[in-house]
């Protein structure tokens, strides 16, 4: 995981961030019917009377789909309860019955959280089922809803299951929305119930962001912040929007509750148009649905199948190695706390497990590196078997074929370089190069750094590249500092 | 000839599918101009479905149990390639590319879709006045509503022009035209016909029933169109009720219970004429003669149906006529931007009580306004559930008029809307909670037009109501009506 | 007229439906819905605190259709009744205002 710098606000001020997340489903059908739920068709390929709210036409609720948002729910640590799927009514031509059905008084999640990292803990308000519209392209005015002469709309995604994942505005740093939005990706892959891809929109993001003096605990007018593809893009628009709420206030104005365009190109955020929608979305239960009731068993099994998320193998990996929380979360994000937890378990070093790992197994593919091999080859390292530099090059070829390190490390003629024989092959180098020696002793910062070069290169071919040049390096050092060599720099 | 006699002539081989269809295309020639049952007579279809049903037989298959009788459908039912317009400019011309299931299920049966009734604009209304394409008329009396607002569909079985057809019941919309035109009317248990491709006006009330002269021909439709259907979540998982079986069983001991308020009585609820009060009592009498034990029952919250319904029933529809916005399909009228083009559309679209009941059903569901209206309404729903519920645990069935008075006259409701919903108050109540209910023609009124009598039961009774209904029928039949 | 509703109510209800009134409808309608607004007074004022709502007359719950890919329509069948279809698609004029 990188950390970007967090952006400084202006003194005396802090964010307030709430998002709300929408997730696509991958499931094989739509939520209503059984078109698929496919990216990337032709337009109107996918459409059926159902999903075009043909009149006449009735939803039957995707069993699965109902499925996968109970799985999130419990991943989101949330409430899984019985719930009933509700009308939200206004016009929209991406929307063919002109209402979504969704859940409202009763979702299906509330009351969850995400733990991030760090271990500041996100509260989730509620993640709830309901459709996705279809998509409209806008002819001419450069393709700008605003400005379009006309638009075109295609319906195969019109009845796509989304999940709407709702924070509550608990977020007070860019940084911890940028984790937040992480976090959730991972735990959707986890569990598998969606590709959540911010680039093809089957994850998008709106952010609900306001400001405050630091150290208040109020809730100030809010903008809600759309558009957004990328978190990258997300941290840009939260802070565009922080500085421009903050300017308002420092100027005695006061923002607006609006929701405002992001516009990724000019780095800017632009109001929307006024209303067309008034708000007032007369939500009534969806009479042409029964309620949703999850059952005790339903909820046991899928406790049962959930797989461990990243938050709990953070937690076991800074249990087991007390590692830092940043190096174990890159190692959970790659997928190599499960193979440090092992090696652990078979004695090796937890130091020593986290380094090479963290430092030497940085490769997309470690598959052929067993539980049973790695734990031996730190141990292996640990016992002084290898040098350091034996032990990368056994792990990489662990890497790339497998097998059993001792082997490997025998047909190498890797033998136990111990260290009185590294001195003395270094004592022996010290003599056989004086003038070479003096400059490392007597020289400038560069030259000394060049003659340690010098002297590893020679060790190391003497070695066929099984010393240690940090034990090279180190012995170097020890050996300068030395009286009878005489004390650099005195 | 009855539906079932028809169907058995066919099955035997000794009368042609298509015989029977130009019979009645005659008679819809003759008579149609005049009463005005169908938006449209569906003869190619008709003609093909009949040829197949005769080929059918002359191989010596069995078309089914509806085999070449000829049907007349709502025209808010979707049929495939077909025009299917709900009496709506809105829907001028749009063609389903789909068939509702009652439809396939009535193709499955061997039945004949002879053409597409007349109703009130998307089920709006007690009198069939409210449709695009002109009012259909009474054929017992033409200067007379039909009733409605499947009134087309009462009109068409009334006329001959069908022996059976199909209708919608929201509020009453099978019974009471049923009732005007004196043949008989089924709303059945929610969720025992399937709603698919039903265009909706108010999901939770919406019922597709049959109409037909004979309870037996009702009940054969029924087992054709009723059952399981997986395309309707609402649809309750069984076969449809068995009811051939069980029409003659009588009604010797069984316990049936008269709605106080709906009796005509001081403290029920006013307007329903005298007599139509006078006939339901006689046929009260007629069940007490054949054996059943009669009570008074009091329903104290179906006086409240009336005001919980004009609730209800708009909201939903507000909602559910939404998607007419001139986009995908329909009427578009043009203009600068879509959502004036959606304004534009829907203004010229729809007729007045469309947009009345549209603009009710938004304020009811509108900020401010859910808990006192909305809210309440479904409160009220659940009083007459219980009230309902109570009374079944002393009666088997209910009974009450269907509709307050006989047929009335063009113009005479148009004015005053509430004058026109209160002719739902005795078909109301069954679509709030769910419950079947049947109108069979039981006399005449003082004005010598037909009465229906409504035999109410709980859930899933149709058995017992269609039992109730015969033995009315016989009496009928033997003139105790009169 | 009654005063259960206003005219300004009516214009505003109105809007939200998507639908124009001349000044005239207007006026009717303001003065029907009232009537009709009126009627329902009965329930208005009923004391049902403590009753739980019904908003559908099944006890049913849990329907559920399974995750199999059903062949869906013929576009050509649908696009052929649209107002105006382009490339595929359904045309319409500008969409102001903000996406949902």
């Amino acid at each position: 995981m990188s950390w970007s710098i967090e952006p400084t606000l202006p003194e005396g001020w802090e964010l307030v961030v709430g998002l709300e997340v929408h997730v696509e489903l991958s499931t094989a059908t739509k939520l209503f019917c059984g078109c698929a739920n496919r990216f990337g068709s032709e337009p109107n390929t996918n459409i059926c009377p159902v999903c075009l709210g043909l009149p006449g036409s009735l939803p039957v609720i995707n069993g699965t789909a109902v499925k996968y948002a109970m799985q999130l729910g419990r991943a989101l640590l949330c409430d899984v309860k019985p719930a009933v799927m509700a009308r939200k009514n206004y016009f929209y031509p991406d929307m063919p019955k002109d209402y979504q059905t969704t859940q409202y008084e009763q979702p299906t999640n509330s009351d969850g959280e995400v733990v991030l990292p760090d271990g500041f803990t996100v509260g989730i308000e509620r993640a709830h089922i309901e459709e996705d519209t279809g998509k409209s392209t806008h002819i001419g005015g450069g393709g700008r809803i605003n400005e379009a002469i006309y638009s075109l709309v295609d319906y195969n995604r019109a009845g796509v299951p989304l999940i709407e994942i709702v924070s509550r505005p608990c977020l007070d740093t860019i940084d911890h929305a940028k984790a937040y939005v992480s976090g959730l990706r991972d735990i959707l892959l986890a569990i598998g119930v969606s590709d959540a891809r911010m680039e093809e929109g089957s994850m998008r993001v709106d952010a609900n962001v306001s400001v405050r003096p630091v150290g208040s605990d109020e809730l100030r007018t809010r903008c809600e912040l759309k558009n957004i593809n990328s978190i990258r893009s997300m941290a840009r628009a939260i802070e565009y929007e922080a500085r421009r709420q903050i300017d308002l206030y420092t100027s005695g104005e006061r923002p607006r509750q609006e929701t405002r365009h992001w516009d990724e190109a000019a780095g800017r955020s632009t109001p929307g148009r006024s209303k067309e929608n008034l708000d007032d979305y007369r939500f009534f239960q969806e009479p042409d649905l029964v309620p949703l009731v999850p059952t005790a068993e339903e909820i046991a099994a899928i406790d049962a199948a959930m797989p461990a998320l990243p938050a709990a193998r953070r937690a076991a990996l800074v249990e087991a190695s007390s590692a830092d929380a940043d190096v174990v979360a890159t190692l959970v994000e790659r997928g190599q706390d499960a193979l440090a937890l092992a090696a652990i378990g078979r004695g090796a070093d937890a130091d020593k497990v986290v380094t090479r790992l963290r430092h030497d197994l940085a490769v997309d593919d470690f598959s052929k590196v067993s539980a049973e091999s790695f734990a031996a080859l730190i141990v292996m390292e640990t016992s002084g078997d290898l040098t350091a530099t034996q032990a990368k090059q056994v792990l990489a070829e662990l890497v790339d074929s497998g097998g059993d390190p001792r082997s490997i490390a025998a047909e190498r003629g890797f033998e136990a370089m111990h260290d009185d024989e590294l001195a003395d092959l270094v004592d022996r180098l010290i003599a056989d190069n004086p003038d070479e020696w003096q400059r490392f002793v007597g020289g400038h910062e560069g030259d000394r750094k060049k003659m340690q070069g010098f002297f590893i290169g020679q060790i190391m071919r003497a070695t066929k590249g099984q010393a240690d040049g940090r034990a090279v390096a180190d012995l170097l050092a020890q050996r300068g500092r030395s009286p009878a060599n005489g004390s650099p720099g005195t | 000839m009855s539906a079932l006699d028809t169907a058995a002539a066919v099955r035997a081989g000794e009368r042609s599918a298509v015989d029977i269809l130009d019979e009645h295309l005659a008679r819809i020639a003759r008579r149609d101009g005049e009463i005005h049952a169908f938006n449209l007579v569906t003869e190619g279809l008709a003609r093909s479905q009949a040829e197949s049903v005769d080929a059918a037989v002359a191989e010596g298959r069995d078309p089914g149990p509806l085999a070449g009788v000829p049907v007349a459908v709502k025209d808010n039912t979707c049929t495939r390639g077909i025009p299917t317009t709900c009496s709506s400019r809105i829907l001028e011309g749009w063609l389903p590319p789909y068939d509702a299931t009652v439809i396939e299920r009535l193709g499955s049966a061997g039945a004949i879709i002879i053409g597409k009734t007349n109703l009130d604009e998307f089920a709006m209304g007690s009198s069939t006045e409210n449709s695009a394409f002109g009012p259909s008329r009474n054929p017992h009396d033409v200067t007379k509503v039909p009733g409605g607002s499947s009134g087309g569909s009462a009109a068409a079985v009334a006329a001959g022009f069908a022996p059976l057809a199909i209708g919608s019941d929201t509020g009453g919309s099978v019974r009471q035209p049923a009732s005007l035109c004196g043949v008989v009317g089924v709303k059945p248990t929610y969720g025992v016909v399937s709603r698919y491709g039903l265009v909706a006006f108010a999901s939770s009330l919406d019922q597709i029933g049959p109409f037909a002269t004979s309870i037996a021909d009702a009940a054969v439709l029924l087992e054709v169109i009723g059952g399981h259907d997986p395309r309707d979540s609402t649809s309750i998982p069984e076969p449809a009720p068995s009811l051939l079986d069980v029409l003659g069983r009588g009604v010797d001991g069984m316990r049936v219970g008269v709605i106080t308020e709906l009796a005509g009585g001081p403290g029920g609820v006013e307007g329903i004429a005298p007599d139509v009060v006078a006939r339901t009592r006689q046929a009260v009498a007629a069940l007490e003669a054949a054996g059943a034990r009669v009570s008074e029952i009091s329903v104290p919250s179906a006086i409240l149906g009336l005001s919980a319904y004009y609730l209800i029933a708009p909201a939903e529809a507000s909602s559910n006529l939404s998607r007419y916005d001139g986009v995908r399909y329909g009427l578009r009228v043009d203009a600068p931007t879509t959502g004036e083009m959606n304004i534009a559309s829907r203004s010229a679209g729809f007729g007045d009580e469309v947009k009345r009941r549209i603009m009710l059903g938004t304020y009811a569901l509108s900020a401010g306004y859910y808990d006192a209206f909305y809210g309440k309404a479904l409160k009220v729903r659940t009083l007459i559930m219980r009230d309902f519920a109570a009374a079944y645990e002393q009666v088997d069935v209910l009974v009450s008029p269907t509709s307050p008075t006989t047929a009335f006259g063009f113009g005479d409701k148009t004015a005053d809307p509430m004058a026109m919903y209160v002719n739902d108050v005795c078909t109301i109540p069954s679509n709030l909670s769910g419950h079947p209910a049947i109108s069979i023609p039981f006399g005449v009124g003082d004005d010598g037009m037909p009465i229906g009598v409504q035999i109410l039961g709980p859930a899933q009774s149709e058995p017992t109501i269609f039992t109730v209904a015969t033995v009315l029928e016989d009496v009928a039949a033997k003139g105790g009506a009169q | 007229m009654s005063d259960r509703i206003t005219r300004d109510e009516v214009v505003h209800v109105a809007r939200l439906a998507r639908l124009e009134l001349g000044p005239d409808e207007i006026d009717a309608f303001t003065e029907q819905l009232a009537r009709v607004l009126e009627h329902a007074a009965d329930i208005e004022s009923l004391d049902v605190d403590d009753v739980p709502p019904t908003s559908h007359p099944l006890p049913l719950v849990n329907v559920f259709r399974t995750d199999e890919v059903r062949a869906s329509i013929d576009r050509r069948e649908v696009l052929a009744q649209a107002p105006w279809a382009e490339s595929d698609m359904f045309r319409v004029p500008p969409v102001l205002g903000e996406e949902p």
